[in-house]
């Protein structure tokens, strides 16, 4: 059953990939094949025991930073000329290759980690266990990611703002 | 049976299709969506880690990363209204005022 559902759900996520990559027409479609790829990996985190991780992924990659990409691409109005000539073939094709070789010895290399699954609790990845270790061991992690939030916030306003008086 | 080497096989190909998208694309919007993917793969990455281990660090890992992603995108989309303000392009080759 698990088996299928990786098969699936990993096919998906590389084929919306893919979506997110080479579409070169519409941004807008490279941002729903983000979601798709973002809501198959949240399926394939709940695979791997990790139901929590799943709901953020959820909630905060498809909810949150997808609708801030479509805010920002529909209230910019760029479904037109104005996303600029994808030029320079040779040099894109140079950068493919090597990626892709790049890509076939990561894959040799991530092959050869081939090792049993330990048992896990069934509680393992859920609320509770993720928020104990988080509350107890990250204490200081989660305050630091707090701070950085809101220096976030306050960065993002500063740049979105008109003038700056 | 898949075990953890296929779970860390899609996200290398998930990260080398960030990858790809980094180094073609020309939109920078279409950009901080690939350094998105990246970011992804990176947390597939560390799930199945750490169901390899059965320990539970690598999704704490996951939801900093997450953290760190969610900042990241809010500033990031603020410079690049900014910049579409300013200079009317989201292309990377328009944008090369501190290149020389």
């Amino acid at each position: 059953m698990t088996e299928a559902l990786f098969w699936i759900f990993s096919g998906l996520a590389i084929a919306s990939a893919f979506g997110v990559v080479l579409n070169l027409r519409n941004t807008v479609y490279s941002a729903i094949s983000l979601v798709v790829t973002m809501l198959a990996l949240a399926c394939l985190f709940v695979t791997l025991h990790a139901e929590f991780i799943g709901l953020i992924q959820v909630m905060v990659y498809a909810g949150a930073i997808v609708v801030l990409f479509l805010f920002v691409i529909m209230l910019l109005n760029l479904t037109g000329d104005p996303m600029g000539a994808e030029g320079q073939p040779v040099l894109k094709g140079i950068g493919t290759l090597v990626a892709a070789a790049a890509t076939v010895k990561l894959a040799a290399i991530l092959w050869a980690m081939q090792k049993p699954w330990s048992e896990v609790a069934p509680s393992f990845g859920g609320t509770r266990e993720i928020g104990a270790a988080m509350y107890t061991d990250y204490l200081l992690a989660v305050e630091i990611a707090g701070v950085l939030l809101l220096g976030g916030i306050v960065g993002a306003i500063v740049m979105a703002k008109r003038s700056l008086d | 049976m898949v075990d953890v080497a296929h779970y860390q096989v899609v996200a290398g190909i998930l990260f080398m299709i960030g990858v790809i998208g980094v180094l073609t694309r020309r939109n920078m919007i279409v950009m901080f969506m690939c350094i998105e993917l990246m970011l992804n793969a990176a947390n597939l990455s560390l799930v199945a880690s750490s169901r390899l281990w059965g320990n539970v660090d690598g999704q704490i890992f996951v939801f900093m990363v997450m953290v760190v992603a969610a900042t990241e995108v809010a500033v990031g989309l603020a410079i690049i209204i900014s910049l579409i303000r300013n200079r009317d392009t989201v292309s990377i080759q328009d944008t090369s005022l501190l290149k020389w």
